[in-house]
């Protein structure tokens, strides 16, 4: 404990800004459906000075505290002192991962499948396969599948893997055009193996605005679900990969259309690349400097305006739901807005706190589901309040959440990428 | 009864779910926002029914056990913070509005409501609730009563205290103590709300409040004037008021305040004013045009450099954004923010915020002060790291003499943070021995186990 002690101090700094004013609880999604201090940030630091002065004689306690957290950055984007929360939840996993080890189930996932891309691409092949076996379709209309057999684990609604990866029906794409502007498109795993039509919406819209692409066949993950478990080795690891592939001379701008690889790219690669070497570390600030959201590209780059909103007779009514690792994250809330408004055939109306948190969280949802669907409630209701028939979003993890929360009401609410919203006025 | 016993009990009354004992649960309940140590508690309870609150009153009053109450924690007197061994009872799952009555002008609200999402709730009805403290996007309603909490409207609009009409409360013994009413004059019995409110949860626990609502007001406009210099802009205060004019706000921020907000949001606050002087007033529409105008001239009377009345509400938005982030601003200078209110009568503003710049100077300390000037009520904030032993001791004893000249000028300890265990040692200079006494024996005859929040106040 002495050693997890003088570990956990090489954050202090970082601690000892937060001032105890607890405003974070006005913000924090799990404290809104718990209200229990140790769910929100000024109790976990608080468990983290603890850990310092050698308060607790099991560091397991803290940990579970801890990893029950939707990194959704609520309160850091509300912390009067500026404390940096997020750094310092990762950097605390990472510090009690190291001390007491990544569990076997854990180990197996990331050190077993994702480290290894190529083996993971072949896994869920088979998988994809394989799945109709468990799974039956939830309704006509959602594309969502729920389990066969009745299991506890999995009273919920999937989207199931797509039949074919997006990596193995468009190979690998180098083009260039003449306007000279190159797009590197970062896939990322859940575009690649389950929303695979937002990989190709987003190809299209390259293409519709004469933006070369790079795209390597052979992508890996981008290291959150690994980094939030605290195993920095196997983030390590899929950083160097993803970087051999994707070189910054290869490109103008690095592009993603999920807000959870957007977010771990521009900013926790970089942060947590200060072990790596001079030249390496330096590519990865280049990287990230080049990287961003599609949407943020395609209304930045390109020439793309609202369309007319009136005349709204036959036009469909869309909301959009901001993730949490675009806008809080990123401040990126305007520009997927105006891209989905230049699609004339919908007409766009704000839903309540549309930048509250779907409570989806990566693997917290599969941690503590109960209360990551009862999040997913309130934005569900959100949604349905706001009375359109479509809801945009741009981060596939919110999708599955939100489909899911929709699904299980019995709504027939489309779920779309903003992306899609765009590609569906271009296409031909 | 044994500590296993005891959880037992609790997870009876309260149900499994509500009651927490693992060492990490009891930890996140060992503080406030208060700049003190932490202190562990046993358990932490967390009630969702006044039922299970009294019982749980009663089986902590049976056992003997010291019992804290806590709202969102966001005391800054140290007053939610545990005895060892103690227990924590939240009150964040308390958290119904059981009525509003617009005939009547009234609220009832369970102890755990958040007091901004009530605010809105009856603002929403076209009714006011106007104290509104710093935390009130987090602060709950009990703690605000308990506290008798303040806020900006305070000179127009009195604090907690003037809003408080009726309370149920568990006295030590867990039995419902019923006090005041649901009408304007009630003059029934002792005036036990009187006694409760700002009594920091050493005297009983509410379960339920009646709170007074009035109409809101149809307009409201704010300006900002810039000071070059520290007493004319505290003078002007005293212009204002004496001129008939009660503002619902008059806050001061000083030049070290001003720089660290400008260096923080960039929100184009004038770096080289002395002081600036944020002003609302409010009421009918014709009125709140003439009062806007008339505080402006007395400005420009008062050698004012310059006045910006806000035109519309975005502009009004801008002149709060910077009072808004005084706090924050001054925070991230250094790693611990003090935040006092000592609180002095109006004229002995200017005289005050020369004694803080002296005492800064003295221990060599970086403070801002921003504040109420309009009731005297001044946040010198002291920025330090608590880490450094030498400087902290500096600290201790500006505030010390912040307190020290605070009486002298005839003001008081706190205006609106409560004495907790932060200030306790201070109040007899305050107060005078007699009345520590006789809040002594008060509190022993009403509680004689002294479990309700021990040590708080008047210590013991």
């Amino acid at each position: 404990m002495k050693k997890l002690a003088d570990l956990v101090k090489s954050l202090e700094d970082q601690l000892v800004v937060c001032m105890r004013c607890g405003m974070c609880q006005a913000v924090c999604p799990l404290f809104a459906e718990t209200g229990r201090e140790a769910d929100v940030a000024r109790g976990k630091l608080s468990l983290l000075d603890g850990l310092i002065q050698g308060m607790f004689k099991d560091p397991e306690g803290v940990n579970e505290r801890l990893t029950r957290c939707l990194l959704c950055g609520s309160c850091a984007a509300n912390c009067p002192s500026g404390v940096k929360v997020l750094d310092i939840f990762f950097k605390a996993r990472v510090i009690l991962t190291g001390y007491m080890g990544l569990s076997p189930v854990k180990k197996v996932i990331f050190r077993g499948m994702l480290a290894h891309p190529k083996f993971f691409d072949s896994l869920s092949n088979s998988a994809s396969k394989l799945q109709k076996l468990f799974l039956v379709p939830a309704d006509d209309f959602s594309g969502l599948s729920c389990a066969r057999f009745s299991i506890p684990a999995l009273d919920r609604r999937v989207k199931a893997l797509a039949p074919v990866s997006f990596h193995s029906s468009v190979g690998r794409v180098e083009t260039k055009t003449a306007s000279g502007l190159r797009a590197g498109f970062f896939v990322g795993c859940m575009i690649d193996k389950v929303y695979t039509g937002i990989g190709h919406a987003v190809l299209s819209a390259l293409e519709h605005n004469w933006v070369g692409i790079f795209l390597p066949e052979d992508q890996g993950c981008c290291g959150m679900p690994a980094l939030a478990s605290g195993d920095i080795d196997t983030f390590r690891k899929l950083v160097r990969y993803n970087l051999e592939r994707f070189q910054p001379s290869c490109f103008d701008f690095l592009v993603t259309a999920c807000a959870t690889c957007t977010s771990t790219i521009k900013k926790l690669w970089p942060q947590f690349a200060d072990y790596m070497s001079g030249a390496e570390g330096l590519l990865i600030k280049q990287l990230a400097e080049k990287t961003m959201d599609i949407s943020e590209f395609l209304v930045e780059r390109t020439n793309i305006v609202p369309a007319d909103s009136s005349g709204c007779g036959d036009k469909i009514l869309l909301t959009y739901h901001d993730p949490c690792h675009l806008k809080k994250s990123l401040g990126i809330a305007a520009q997927p807005r105006t891209l989905i408004r230049s699609n004339p055939a919908y007409v766009f109306r704000e839903m309540n706190e549309p930048d509250r948190c779907c409570g989806c969280g990566g693997s917290f949802n599969v941690q503590y589901y109960p209360i990551s669907a009862s999040i997913g409630r309130r934005k569900r209701d959100a949604i349905i309040e706001s009375g359109c028939s479509t809801v945009a979003t741009s981060c596939p993890a919110c999708m599955l959440q939100i489909s899911d929360m929709l699904s299980q009401a019995g709504q027939r609410i489309q779920v779309k990428h903003a992306v899609e919203i765009y590609a569906e006025s271009i296409s031909p | 009864m044994s500590t296993n016993g005891l959880l037992k009990e609790f997870e009876r009354i309260l149900g499994k779910d509500n009651v927490f004992s693992e060492e990490t649960d009891r930890h996140a309940y060992s503080y406030d926002a208060a700049v003190l140590e932490p202190s562990l508690p046993d358990f932490v309870l967390r009630p969702r029914s006044a039922e299970a609150l009294g019982a749980a009153v009663r089986v902590c009053n049976e056992n003997r056990l010291p019992l804290t109450v806590r709202g969102a924690g966001t005391n800054l007197s140290g007053g939610t913070i545990p005895k060892p061994g103690g227990v924590v009872i939240v009150t964040n799952a308390l958290n119904e509005i059981l009525e509003i009555n617009e005939q009547d002008l009234y609220a009832v609200v369970q102890p755990g409501v958040v007091t901004a999402k009530f605010a809105s709730v009856v603002e929403s009805k076209g009714l006011f609730y106007p104290p509104d403290p710093g935390s009130q996007s987090v602060s709950t309603l009990g703690g605000n009563v308990a506290e008798n909490a303040g806020g900006l409207r305070g000179l127009r609009y009195g604090v907690t205290r003037d809003y408080v009409m009726g309370l149920e409360f568990f006295d030590a013994n867990g039995e419902t103590v019923k006090t005041g009413a649901r009408t304007v004059k009630c003059v029934t019995g002792y005036n036990l709300g009187g006694l409760l409110v700002g009594s920091e949860g050493t005297l009983g626990i509410f379960s339920r409040i009646t709170l007074k609502l009035i109409p809101m007001p149809a307009a409201k406009k704010a300006m900002m004037a810039v000071f070059s210099d520290v007493s004319a802009a505290s003078e002007t205060v005293s212009a204002i008021i004496a001129d008939k004019i009660v503002p619902v706000t008059l806050e001061f921020l000083d030049n070290f305040t001003i720089r660290a907000v400008e260096d923080f949001s960039r929100a184009g606050l004038p770096v080289e004013a002395a002081a600036l002087l944020l002003i609302e007033v409010d009421g009918h529409p014709a009125q709140v045009e003439e009062e806007a105008a008339r505080v402006e001239a007395i400005c420009r009377k008062m050698g004012v450099m310059r006045v910006q009345v806000a035109r519309d509400g975005a502009e009004r938005d801008k002149v709060w954004e910077g009072r808004r982030a005084a706090l924050s601003a001054l925070s991230r200078i250094r790693p611990t923010t003090v935040l006092e209110d000592a609180t002095v009568p109006r004229s002995k503003v200017p005289a005050m915020i020369r004694s803080i710049e002296e005492i800064g100077r003295k221990y060599d300390l970086l403070i801002g002060t921003f504040g109420h000037a309009g009731d005297g009520n001044l946040h010198p904030t002291i920025l330090s790291d608590r880490r450094d032993k030498e400087a902290w001791g500096r600290v201790e004893k500006a505030i010390d003499a912040i307190f020290e000249k605070a009486l002298e000028y005839g003001g008081t300890l706190s205006g609106e943070h409560g004495i907790g265990t932060a200030k306790s040692k201070y109040l007899q200079n305050e107060t005078g021995r007699p009345a520590i006494l006789y809040s002594r024996r008060i509190k022993a005859a009403l509680d004689p186990n002294n479990i309700l929040n021990p040590g708080k106040i008047i210590g013991g």
